[in-house]
This record gives structure tokens, C-alpha cells and sequence, in this order.
């Protein structure tokens, strides 16, 4: 699997999804006269909600299930050892030795991604020098990424509740700050689009990053990138019937479903690309959202030797015992000096 | 499960977020708001469909009409002239008068704060109106 | 040394031969994975190409066998049939599954990665090898590719397209080769946004090739030894004190008198243990007579072992059991002889078990010994970091020392070293040791240059031959994973003309002379408490005119001692 197989598949694999509830809700109707808009708008939306809910919850209990056995955090500074030793809040968040800090650390890491942060790139120079530049392209496409997408579901509230919470209209006011456009344009959808497009040309361009590459990785980024676009299509082009389009979401989040008359063929498409997201989310390396909870460099103290961390399966195991040493060299160490438990037999008893 | 409480209570937080839509609802079904239609006057300027998803595009077209052309006829598809006004032509009496009954019924379902109010005055509607049952 | 098998020695095959630095570099073209382009890694039969100079010799059958693991057998590397056992494929897929229920970490590692790609450029060996494979998330995604087929449901259906690849022979070697080019040095991790970290992922796999026998002799004779004798050096009693009583001869030309440490003695408050490395080979004898100088002018109450003669720990290159078994004698000895508490010389991968691993494995073995929380009993300092485990690190008992001004110094005696100072992976990343050598290094020398801040502290780059890979067969693994070292040596040493590199390792003692001798041969090869030990005023000593290396002090070059 290359990286031009791997293009050609998840392209081709989103353009199907794209083109299925086209099939679906348009051409269908028109040649045959079925209505598949409860399939779009009602059956997989719930479908891949359940199967995102109930796939996270399994995922997640799975790792639960497995045991830590060793206390192994990534220490990235200074422990805490002598009193006169610095060990400041820097210290405390990079090489925690307290709930408190490991709290702290994971909040960083969540919420900054504090370890992309610390990102280098290795540049070689003439001869043999070799230089760690500072990269922080990386992080910062992910944070505009993150935060973007979450502003972008936030701002999606709108369509799932009512009356709506305090915090949305404040969003929506905030990310259409610069009011240009009509209707207003909001930043996040397009910063959304073009975070996503860095992250897509880095994993094209970079070699390293073209070789590592799978259709895993295309695939939700062309997905996201498919969602986005739609999205932002029947925002601004193809206008869209906004509020029969909200009684369809109402009815499904209040669990009265309703197929309204007079939502286009769009916004199936990018409900059912949204669907499949959710549907492919727990089996997939979105998965990570959950994870980074869990993982073990990340979310223990570095304090194994003030507390004893317990391993359930400790196994027993039978060493090599001093009594079985000292039988095995102790004429040797008698010669030598060495103290001895037993004293040997005598030489006579011997031969 | 191993640290099976601070993993369920990190499952049940994440569900509690993720599900936010769901139980703020309370399963209770929201009625799609209904506006108040004019009595009289039948014909808009363009088509019910049209109006429904574009309304906000024309009405930016009469304001740069207007404000940046001095341009104030529109002319209709069915050929009738109308004054480009928010306030006198879409809001006149005959027409969507009470901006409480018409424009804010969908505006406020579905959470769109449009910024005509920034300048136009909607105009004065009777505070002691009975409500009136929709259409 | 009767016991050290030939290949300890440190002798390339005949067969390969390394090149100038200047070639090697060259060699380094990182260019070369562009051809992911045109073939990409993830198919059923991959392509291994094992090369002389980069992998390390195949274990012997004896050391299994001492030690109990399965197929004891003659093979090589190089050899076509590896020897496996007929159901070879079940053992690993069992293996596989059974590690993946025991170990939260390697489960989840295998599950999360997002390939984001940070990690790529973290790994030394990448650095210096340019081999795509040697990037930390594919040497992982080299198993991950075989979790997905076998233990997922998409990998199941959906074969490569999921990423998913069939077990096999090829698969099998192309693990075996790149799990050991990895020192499992977590260099990897701290870059990571989930904290993956390859070290679990290698030792996990390591474990795996030892079900099948599939070791290396560096680690599995270390091992083997380690169990029977005490030590990896396979020295037995009467030896290892000959070799501390060589160091007190040499000591007693240096101050003029004779030191008398003890051994296996019941009743002393404090256990020393560190690293054979330390008592065999160079430059670590300076380190051990630095460590029994250190303890003479502080008078105190400590004994040596020869039965717990060993700091380091091969088991954790080879699998939890091995690491848990050798690393009991540690407690079985401190009960035994009655003290109150270990003191661990320098080593890096035994802090990361004595850290990290030795009081979750084995500290019910203390129950009913008289250990108790350790306290320094010349500052009277509770090391209340190491309360439950009762070990401390001779670096953060030096440099307690030093602060209450309880050792006489006279660092002019060091004037002519300018010092930079190595962190080692395992001190660094698995512990955070970073300021103790370092206040002590300040305090015994007076010419300290860090290193550039990409290359030090948690950054710190592997020595190119941790985790058991310090041969001499692979000596161009070496040579290449220790290029961005040896860089940023050559770096001060070019700008500040630093001359001597000090660290806290055995195995970077053993490791980095070779590779200084190399890329940067003006710079020499420290441990901290050598620098100590030169800068040490011992009650009653001569007028020193020599270092521990016999060379002359500064100022004393025409003294008729020399």
C-alpha cells in the first residue's frame, strides 16, 4: 500500500459516501419514485450514534480491563528529590509527583497538547553537524484544528437544542467576529477546512510522513474535510432550509423523529458523511480523543519509589538464592576471605 | 476493571458531555414555529421557496442597491415594481409588520442574530396584542 | 576472566569493516524514503535486507538454558532457517494476546497512534541510520500492522487497507532486526502527544522473540551470568574482590595510603551496589575507585557484594520475569546482611528498574529486613524520595553531601578538563536526574559546558548502544545511532574545547569511548565520580600529583612522581 494507493482508495471511498445519499434522496425519487429520506435522516443517524456511544464505552472498558503493571511515566524534568533541588510548578506539571500535578499534566497535555509543543526537526547541515530546530507547524495545525472543530459542534448546538444554551449565540457571535459576508462568515469553518488541508499536504509533502501514512490516515481526513465542505456549501451556496432542517434534528435528539418537506439533498449528504464518522470513530485511531486519558507515560506520578505501585499479576518466581551462590563458590570464597553462611566440609569429606 | 472508578467516572463525564443535546431536551418534541402570514397581500416578491433560504441574500442586495447604487425599484419576476425598503416595503402594514410574529419566529428557533436591527427601527407593534392563534 | 566468552570482545567481523565518519555521514541520506512513493512498507512479504555491522549475534544455547528460556539452539542471524519451533506463528500470536491483556500500555499503544509523525526524527538511530523503518512509529506500526490483522475486526475483513499484514517469516525477522536497533531509550515519548513510548513496544516485542530463543548473546550472556555469578561479567567472589583490591592498590599510589572497604558484610547500615561494568572495564574503574574513595573520606558504614554484584539489569531487555528474578537479589541481600538501606552506583537502565520496576516487583522481599526509609548519616538527610523503594542514587547522595559542605574539594585539581555532561536516557527520562550530577559535576570541576538544549536533559540522545546493544559486532549501529551524540559533543568541543564527557552510565562508559574514539577521538570518556574522587581531599593523603588515570594534575606535570 502506497502512498498513491492510499490517496486513490480513501478518496475514492469518501466520494462513494458522498455520491450514496445522492443516489439516495435524489436520483432515487426522481427515477423510481422512492423516498429514502428516513433511511438518511432518521435510521443511520441513530444507527452511528449508537455505534459511536457504545463503541467508545466498549473501547475504553477493554483498556480498562488491562491491567498497569509498572509505574513508567515519561519523566521530562527534574524529579522531585532533595528539598534545595528546584521543583516548581514547571517541574511539578513535566515530572509529577502528586495527583495534583498528574492532573495538572493531563490537562496540559489535553487541552495545549504540551508534548507536540516541545516538537524539533532534525536538520543536517555540511559535514556532520546536526541541528534541532524548533517545529511547532505541527502543533499549531492541530490546536487550530482541534479547537476549530470543537468551536464548529458547538456552534452546531443550535440545531439540537431549544431553546439553546447561553453559550452558543456568545460563540456564534465571537467566531463571526468580523462580520463579512452574508450570512456572516464564522472563522472556524474555514480555519477548520484549512487546518485540515495542512495536515493533508504535510502528510503528502513531508517523505517521512508520505512513507508512515495509511488509508487510515487519509481517510478521516478527507471524510472531515468532505463534512466541512458541505457544511460550509449549504451555509453560503446552496442555501438550505434552516428551520425544516432543525424540526428533522429536533425530532431526532427528542427522539420523536420527523422527516420535514423541503430539506435538500445536501444536508443528507452531510449528514450521513457526519454518521459515518461517528460510526467509524471507536474503531478507528479517533480513538485517541478517549486514550490520551488512559495512558500510562502520561497519567501516573513519578513517585513509585515513595509508594509502592501494585502489580495484580505479580508473578512469583524463584531466584537464584544466596545459599545456592554461596554452594557454588564457597571453598572459593574461603580462599578469598570472603565471610561465608555455612562453613565448607572438610577437605577430607570432600575428596 | 483497574481503576475501574476513575474510568467510569471519566466514561460517565464524557457521556454527560457528549450527550448534552439529548438531555437538555428531555425528550420533549419542539414544534417548528409558525409564522404569521399577511391576510391580505398573497404574492411576495419572489417565490415562498426562494424567500425561505434567501430572503437574507436579497435583502443585502437592496441595501448595496440602495445605499451604495441610490438604486431603489426592484422590479419582480411576475414584472411588479416594489420600493426597495425593509421598512416600507417587506414591513408595511399590508405585509410582515410585527417583526415579533414573523421575522423572530424563525430567527429565534434557529438561533441566527441578523444584524438589520443594527440600523433599521422594526417597526411599533401594539404591546397589548392577544395572541393570536397561528396560522 | 575465564568465564567471558570471545565476543565480549569489542571486534568487528572480519567480513565488514566500518568507514571514515565522513563516509558514514554521507551515507546517512534521508532522502531515501522518498521511495514510499513508489512501494510502500505495508506488504505480507517485506524485504528485510539484515546487514552485517547493524545487528547484533544470535545468543548462545547455554545462556538459555541456564536461565530456563525455550529453544536453546545454534543458530545465525545471517542463516536462512532461524530454527523455530513448527507452531512458532501460535506462540507469538499467543504470546501476543497474552501481553496485550496484561499490559494497559502496550494494548492502548497499539490502538491510538495517529501516526502524526513527531516522533520520526526523535529517534537516533533514525537520525543517523536514515532508515525509514527506524522511525519510532513505524518500528511500531511493524506490530501494530500484525495486532490489527489477528486482533482486530477491521484488520480481520479488511487487510491492508485497514493496515493490517499476515504473520510470517519475513515479518518475523524484520521485527527481530529492527527491536534490536532500538535502545529503548523513550526519547520518542516525550514528544509524543499520547505518550506513546517505544520502549514499551520493543520490550513487549523482545519478549515475544524470546518465546521463540530469539535472543541476542549481548543480553542473553549477561543475563546468564548475572544469575549464576551476580554479575553480567560472569565474575565470580574471589574475583570481583581482586579486581576492587587492584583499584586499592592503585588508590594507595595516589593518596599513599591503603583503603580497606568490606564485603558481604552483616551488620554495615548501607549495601552498595552498581553496575559490574564499573569494576571490569574502563573507564568505570576510575568510577568504582572514586566510589571507594568517596566512602573512605566519609568513614563510612557500607559494605560491597559479591552476590549482589550487579546494578544493571539485562532481564529488562529480555522480559519481565528475567528482569524481576535477577533484580531480587538486590532485596534478598540488603535482608541477609542487615542493612538499612541501598546506595546505587551510576547506571542508566538500573535506575529506570530501581525507579520504575523494584519496588512494584520485589519489595515484599524486604518485609522483615531491617530496612527503613534511607538517611544519609553524615547530613543526616532523609531521602524521602526513595522512602518506600530504600534506594538512593549515588548522585543525589553526593550532591546532599556537597550542600552541607561535608566534603573537602579541591576542583583546580580538575583545571584541565573542560567537562560537558551526558544525560543518560534512563536517569533522565524514566527518573528525572538532571540537576544532582550536575550540581556535583559544578562542584568538583571548574570548567562546565552544557551541551545544545535539544540534546540534553529529557531530550537527551541514547549513547547509540543502550538496551544490550553495546556489541562489537554491530559496531556501524552504534557508530550511526550515536552520530547526533557524538554531534553535539563535537559541537562544545569545538566552540568551548571541551575535552572530557561525563556521565552517569556503565554502558555509556562502555559505549561512548568507542564512539568519541570515532567522530570527536580530542574528548575522553568520565563518570561523575571520578571527577569527585580528583577533586576529593582525603583526611591524611599524600600531596597528589596524579589523577585516578595516573596522569598529572594541573601544575604538577614535572613532579618526579610522574
Amino acid at each position: 500500500m502506497n502512498a498513491i494507493l492510499s490517496l486513490i482508495l480513501s478518496g475514492g471511498v469518501v466520494s462513494m459516501l458522498v455520491a450514496i445519499p445522492l443516489l439516495g434522496v435524489w436520483a432515487l425519487p426522481h427515477v423510481f419514485g422512492i423516498h429514502l429520506e428516513w433511511l438518511f435522516g432518521i435510521v443511520i443517524p441513530y444507527l452511528a450514534v449508537i455505534i459511536f456511544f457504545v463503541g467508545i464505552v466498549y473501547k475504553v472498558v477493554q483498556w480498562g480491563k488491562c491491567p498497569v503493571p509498572f509505574r513508567i511515566p515519561s519523566t521530562c524534568a527534574q524529579q522531585k528529590s532533595l528539598p534545595w533541588i528546584k521543583y516548581g510548578y514547571a517541574q511539578k506539571l513535566d515530572n509529577p509527583v502528586s495527583t495534583a500535578g498528574v492532573v495538572g499534566r493531563m490537562i496540559l497535555e489535553v487541552l495545549c497538547f504540551r508534548s507536540l509543543f516541545r516538537n524539533t526537526r532534525v536538520e543536517f547541515g555540511s559535514g556532520e553537524a546536526i541541528t534541532y530546530k524548533s517545529a511547532k507547524w505541527l502543533w499549531l495545525g492541530a490546536m487550530a484544528f482541534h479547537y476549530c472543530f470543537l468551536v464548529v459542534i458547538l456552534r452546531h448546538l443550535r440545531f439540537v437544542t431549544e431553546p439553546m444554551p447561553f453559550f452558543v449565540p456568545i460563540i456564534e457571535k465571537v467566531d463571526g467576529f468580523f462580520q463579512f459576508f452574508l450570512p456572516t462568515v464564522y472563522q472556524s469553518g474555514l480555519l477548520l477546512g484549512a487546518a485540515l488541508t495542512f495536515l493533508l499536504l504535510r502528510r503528502l509533502l513531508d517523505p517521512k510522513l508520505r512513507y508512515i501514512s495509511l488509508v487510515a490516515d487519509y481517510f478521516p481526513l478527507f471524510l472531515i474535510l468532505a463534512i466541512v465542505k458541505t457544511g460550509i456549501l449549504m451555509r453560503y451556496v446552496f442555501k438550505a432550509d434552516v428551520v425544516s432542517i432543525k424540526e428533522l434534528t429536533m425530532g431526532l435528539v427528542s427522539f420523536h423523529p420527523t422527516i420535514p418537506e423541503g430539506i435538500s439533498v445536501i444536508f443528507y449528504i452531510h449528514i450521513f458523511l457526519v454518521s459515518i464518522l461517528f460510526a467509524y470513530f471507536p474503531f478507528s485511531k479517533l480513538m485517541h480523543m478517549a486514550g490520551v486519558f488512559l495512558s500510562p507515560t502520561r497519567n501516573l506520578s513519578n513517585n513509585s519509589r515513595i509508594v509502592r505501585h501494585i502489580n495484580p499479576w505479580n508473578p512469583p518466581l524463584k531466584y537464584h538464592t544466596y545459599e545456592e551462590y554461596e554452594d557454588d563458590f564457597r571453598e572459593k570464597m574461603i580462599e578469598a576471605g570472603l565471610p561465608v553462611e555455612k562453613q565448607a566440609a572438610s577437605p577430607a569429606a570432600k575428596e | 476493571m483497574y481503576d475501574g472508578g476513575k474510568i467510569i467516572a471519566g466514561i460517565i463525564i464524557g457521556l454527560i458531555f457528549l450527550t448534552f443535546p439529548i438531555w437538555f431536551t428531555h425528550g420533549k418534541a419542539v414544534k417548528r414555529p409558525e409564522v404569521k402570514l399577511p391576510e391580505k397581500e398573497k404574492q411576495c416578491v419572489q417565490s415562498r421557496e426562494y424567500m425561505k433560504t434567501n430572503h437574507m441574500q436579497l435583502l443585502d442586495l437592496w441595501r448595496d442597491s440602495v445605499v451604495r447604487v441610490a438604486q431603489r425599484s426592484y422590479v419582480a419576476p411576475n414584472g411588479t415594481k416594489y420600493d426597495m425598503s425593509l421598512q416600507n416595503t417587506c414591513m408595511s402594514t399590508e405585509c410582515h409588520a410585527k417583526k415579533t410574529e414573523f421575522c423572530d419566529r424563525c430567527h429565534d428557533y434557529t438561533g441566527v442574530v441578523p444584524y438589520c436591527w443594527d440600523c433599521h427601527i422594526p417597526p411599533k407593534e401594539e404591546p397589548k396584542e392577544k395572541p393570536e392563534e397561528m396560522h | 576472566m575465564a568465564d567471558i566468552p570471545k565476543s565480549w570482545k569489542v571486534a568487528p567481523p572480519k567480513a565488514w569493516k566500518l568507514t571514515t565518519p565522513e563516509e558514514l555521514v554521507k551515507d546517512t541520506d534521508h532522502r531515501r524514503y522518498t521511495l514510499g512513493l513508489e512501494k510502500g512498507w505495508l506488504r505480507t512479504a517485506p524485504d528485510v535486507e539484515i546487514k552485517p555491522g547493524m545487528h547484533c549475534h544470535a545468543a548462545l544455547p547455554k545462556r538459555l538454558e541456564d536461565v530456563g528460556m525455550p529453544n536453546p539452539r545454534t543458530w545465525s542471524v545471517m542463516d536462512e532457517d532461524w530454527k523455530l519451533p513448527k507452531n512458532w506463528k501460535e506462540i507469538i500470536l499467543e504470546g501476543f494476546k497474552d501481553r496485550l491483556e496484561r499490559f494497559r500500555s502496550f494494548k492502548l499503544f497499539m490502538d491510538i497512534c495517529v501516526r502524526c509523525g513527531a516522533c520520526a526524527d526523535k529517534c537516533h538511530y533514525f537520525i543517523g541510520s536514515a532508515d525509514p523503518k527506524n522511525m519510532p512509529v513505524l518500528r511500531a506500526e511493524l506490530f501494530r500492522s500484525v495486532y490489527r490483522k489477528y486482533f482486530t475486526t477491521a484488520g480481520k475483513v479488511l487487510g491492508p487497507i485497514a493496515g493490517a499484514r499476515e504473520l510470517n517469516i519475513d515479518v518475523l525477522k524484520e521485527w527481530w532486526y529492527y527491536l534490536y536497533q532500538c535502545t529503548e531509550c523513550r526519547r520518542c515519548s516525550v514528544f509524543c502527544p499520547y505518550g506513546i513510548d517505544t520502549a514499551e513496544i520493543t520490550l513487549m516485542g523482545r519478549e515475544l522473540t524470546n518465546l521463540l530463543g530469539l535472543n541476542i548473546d549481548w543480553i542473553a550472556a549477561p543475563v546468564a551470568f548475572c544469575n549464576r555469578t551476580g554479575n553480567h561479567m560472569g565474575i565470580q567472589p574471589h574475583a570481583y574482590k581482586d579486581m576492587i583490591e587492584f583499584f586499592l592498590d592503585e588508590i594507595e599510589t595516589i593518596i599513599g595510603y591503603r583503603i580497606e572497604p568490606t564485603f558481604n558484610r552483616k551488620g554495615a547500615e548501607i549495601l552498595f551496589i552498581t553496575p559490574s561494568g564499573d569494576v571490569f572495564g574502563d573507564p568505570g574503574t576510575y568510577t568504582a575507585m572514586g566510589y571507594l574513595m568517596l566512602f573512605e573520606a566519609l568513614g563510612l558504614d557500607y559494605t560491597w557484594s559479591t552476590y549482589a554484584s550487579e546494578g544493571g539489569n539485562f532481564g529488562l531487555f529480555t522480559s519481565n520475569e528475567i528482569m524481576k528474578k535477577l533484580n531480587a537479589k538486590m532485596y534478598a541481600e540488603a535482608k541477609r546482611l542487615g542493612v538499612k538501606w541501598i546506595l546505587g552506583g551510576e547506571c542508566g537502565h538500573m535506575w529506570r528498574v530501581v525507579n520504575q520496576y523494584m519496588g512494584t516487583m520485589n519489595l515484599d522481599m524486604a518485609e522483615g529486613s531491617k530496612m527503613e526509609e534511607p538517611v544519609s548519616p553524615i547530613t543526616g538527610t532523609k531521602f524521602e524520595n526513595a522512602r518506600s523503594t530504600k534506594m538512593v542514587h549515588i548522585t543525589e547522595f553526593t550532591a546532599d553531601l556537597i550542600k552541607h559542605g561535608k566534603l573537602k574539594l579541591d576542583p583546580s585539581r580538575n583545571d584541565h578538563l573542560k567537562v560537558t555532561y551526558h544525560d543518560s536516557c534512563n536517569p533522565a527520562r524514566a527518573m528525572g536526574l538532571l540537576e544532582e550530577p550536575r550540581y556535583v559535576i559544578k562542584n568538583v570541576c571548574n570548567n562546565f559546558y552544557e551541551m545544545p538544549p535539544n540534546t540534553i536533559r529529557e531530550q537527551t540522545f541514547c549513547c547509540g548502544g543502550g538496551s544490550g546493544l553495546n556489541a562489537g559486532e554491530d559496531m556501524e549501529l552504534r557508530m550511526r545511532g550515536g552520530m547526533p551524540r557524538a554531534n553535539a559533543v563535537k559541537y562544545v568541543h569545538e566552540k568551548y574545547g571541551v575535552n572530557k564527557l561525563a556521565c552517569v552510565c556503565a554502558i555509556d562508559r562502555a559505549v561512548l569511548p568507542n564512539t568519541m574514539e570515532y567522530f570527536v577521538p580530542e574528548v575522553d570518556v568520565t563518570g561523575v565520580h571520578e571527577l569527585v574522587a580528583n577533586a576529593l581531599i582525603l583526611e591524611g593523603e599524600k600531596e597528589r600529583t596524579v589523577d585516578l588515570r595516573g596522569e598529572p594534575l594541573p601544575g604538577m606535570e614535572d613532579s618526579e612522581d610522574v
